[in-house]
């Protein structure tokens, strides 16, 4: 009998084995649909980490996103930096820049608990947008940057099957990166501080440097989600870095389930076929996706990835009546 | 740059930061006694000016578009409030209501892929009583798990209701850029030592500041108000000493949707009425909020006044950075006093 870790280990590598191989095979459209999703999967995960791991609700993750995006943006069409195998490097600067708006909000930010967290993360990835959309020497204003040539290094990234292998192999880097530190002794004294901070720190914990770098990791992999968006999306506009993206990305994860990380995958998949393949077919896809947002806010608090815990739960109470084992929030406002 | 650039400036900028008061004044009393971010409040600012318009349309009357778009929002506001955001009593109505959306949307979806099943009114309606009956059983069979503490959930759960908005929008009222025309009396300009001041302006900055004079009023002399103050303050103390703060919140929630509505009437003619009008107003109303403090009526006044200023003259002297210098501050004030100005610890 495997350990039910073990079990969902491998049920996961079945998901995504199984993922690389149908997409590749299916039409053009559904090989787009899923680069863009497995894109903000990574940004999803990246806002996992906080939301998740942490107990901070980030309604700015937009930003790490945005300026990732304008990175690569500016670099490709001004200085012709990252087309070639100069990408990688791209990548890692993309990461960098993230990590460093990350380190810069975060001084402003971790110190905010429950809804002056939520305000604050709104007001500085409003910052963001507002230069987005007004920098026009340097960010193309409201009209955006078009990134029209994606790298080119041995491999043909113009085609969509290479180019959504390569998208694909960084969501798995994110995945097991990030699944790495959530098992790490750090990622478990988040979890500690998610739950009882005080605790955490009579424990001798700092819990302002443990929330202020996982608030930087999550920075750095936003940031490496908006490099690829660049590509993927091949328009950077103040778009990217709207309000509603952040939000978006909070919903994938809670739709999915909060502290699973994949929970913000099977998200972000939900909510990107909403937006860009329902809305291809009918004119009132706004309603199912405005709909998602009210049954999973209200039903399914625990998300998708919390169903079974919730019908084994029920099941259980009406034998004996068990203590309840659902979280009685996703975040702990503090008193 | 002259003085007059700086008046005319400055008149802008404060007949703006008056319509900002509008919006901001009720998302900070919202916030204040209910501890909710309401991401729906622009919707409120948004439908306000197209119910406005669909009363002028029928009406001919600006006058009368004003209070009937305020009073028919604050309405929507109530029932969201009631509903949604604090069901407690109503689980049979939220329940029903939730599962009457869900059926429309399916049965939309099998009028959209086989047609033949759904042909005409009545068996659109058949179809949709059965899975509106059928999905209610469901839903009452999901154990809810309250979100009045949760403060995520509770954003996350206005961002549907505005999208849901959003989309009855434009599909009632389509997607073109509209103009409130209002009487012919505010056309006109008032020359004072040589500089032309926009009367309806001049009426915005009025309005305003009789509107908050008079909430100022009711918050400070009545028994409500102080029920108010006292839910702000302090909210578990104030059920404790016997204020009905479910009243309260009610009465605050539905006072929110009316004043942004209002602001809604009143901005439409200067800013228009399109899609997308609602997420461009919610971050700035948000701004007026915290550099205020949130729950504070004097508070949402000065930072009405401090955003519309800083918008005015951000945009004129360094336009290619004026969001910033808008949001910036609101950062640091965060950052510094998370309370706000003028805000109560």
């Amino acid at each position: 009998m495997m350990s039910s870790q073990k079990f969902k280990i491998l049920m996961v590598a079945v998901a995504l084995v199984a993922l690389a191989y149908i997409v590749p095979h299916s039409s053009s459209f559904v090989v787009l649909l899923a680069t863009r999703a497995l894109v903000f999967a990574i940004l999803a995960m990246s806002l996992d980490i906080l939301l998740g791991f942490t107990g901070l609700p980030s309604l700015g993750q937009a930003a790490y996103f945005g300026v990732g995006a304008y990175l690569t943006a500016i670099l490709a069409t001004k200085f012709h930096v990252g087309l070639g195998w100069d990408f990688w490097l791209v990548v890692i600067y993309g990461m960098l820049i993230g990590a460093a708006l990350a380190a810069l909000f975060g001084l402003f930010a971790i110190r905010a608990t429950g809804v002056y967290f939520l305000m604050i993360t709104l007001a500085l990835g409003q910052c963001v947008w507002g230069l987005a959309y007004r920098w026009n020497s340097l960010t193309g204003g409201d009209n955006g940057i078009s990134v029209t040539a994606r790298p080119t290094f041995g491999l043909d990234l113009t085609n969509e099957r290479t180019f959504f292998f390569l998208v694909f192999g960084f969501f798995l880097f994110t995945l097991i990166s990030l699944y790495v530190l959530v098992q790490s002794p750090f990622g478990r004294s988040l979890a500690g501080i998610r739950e009882r901070e005080l605790r955490m720190q009579i424990l001798g914990y700092n819990t302002w440097l443990h929330k202020y770098i996982a608030f930087v990791i999550a920075g750095a992999f936003g940031g490496l989600s908006g490099v690829l968006w660049a590509h993927t999306n091949g328009l950077v506009s103040p778009e990217t870095v709207v309000l509603t993206t952040s939000v978006d990305a909070l919903l994938m994860v809670v739709l999915g389930g909060a502290g699973t990380l994949v929970g913000g995958v099977i998200g972000s998949v939900i909510v990107f076929g909403l937006r860009e393949y329902l809305s291809t077919l009918v004119p009132w896809w706004q309603y199912v996706l405005g709909g998602v947002y009210v049954l999973t806010i209200l039903y399914l608090p625990t998300g998708l990835m919390g169903i079974p815990a919730r019908i084994r739960q029920a099941r259980g109470s009406s034998d004996k009546s068990t203590k309840s084992a659902t979280p009685e929030k996703l975040v702990p406002t503090p008193s | 740059m002259n003085t007059q650039f700086w008046i005319i400036q400055a008149f802008n900028g404060i007949s703006y930061g008056a319509l900002l008061f509008l919006v901001g004044s009720g998302l900070s009393l919202i916030f204040g006694v209910m501890r909710i971010v309401n991401l729906a409040h622009g919707a409120y600012f948004l439908w306000g000016g197209y119910i406005a318009l669909s009363v002028i349309w029928v009406t001919g009357s600006w006058a009368l578009s004003l209070p009937v778009a305020a009073l028919a929002v604050a309405a929507i506001g109530l029932v969201m409030e009631r509903l949604f955001l604090r069901s407690e009593g109503f689980e049979y109505l939220r329940n029903g209501s939730i599962a009457l959306g869900v059926a429309i949307l399916i049965t939309l979806a099998i009028g959209n892929w086989s047609p033949s099943v759904v042909s005409g009114w009545a068996p659109f309606v058949t179809v949709t009583a059965i899975l509106t009956i059928a999905l209610y059983f469901l839903l009452t069979r999901i154990p809810i798990i309250p979100i009045e503490t949760d403060v995520l959930r509770q954003v996350l759960l206005t961002v549907g209701f505005a999208f849901l908005f959003q989309q009855a929008a434009l599909d009632i009222w389509g997607g073109d850029n509209m103009d409130i025309v209002p009487a012919d009396m505010f056309n006109t300009s008032v020359v004072i030592g040589g500089i032309y001041f926009p009367a309806y302006r001049a009426f915005m900055i009025a309005t305003a500041a009789g509107i908050g004079l008079v909430i100022w009023l009711v918050m400070e002399k009545t028994r409500m108000g102080a029920a108010v103050r006292a839910t702000v303050d302090d909210a578990q103390m104030a059920r404790g000493v016997g204020i009905d703060t479910n009243r309260v919140s009610m009465f605050i929630f539905a006072l929110g949707a009316f004043l942004a509505a209002l602001g809604g009437v009143i901005g439409g003619a200067f800013l228009g009425i399109y899609p997308g009008l609602d997420f461009e107003m919610l971050p700035l109303a948000f701004a007026v909020v915290i550099i205020g403090g949130m729950g504070s009526l004097v508070g949402a006044a000065i930072g009405a006044l401090a955003v519309g200023l800083a918008d005015n003259f951000g945009k004129a002297l360094f336009p290619e950075i004026s969001y910033f210098t808008l949001y910036a501050p609101m950062v640091l004030i965060l950052a510094v006093k998370p309370t706000g100005l003028f805000g109560r610890e």
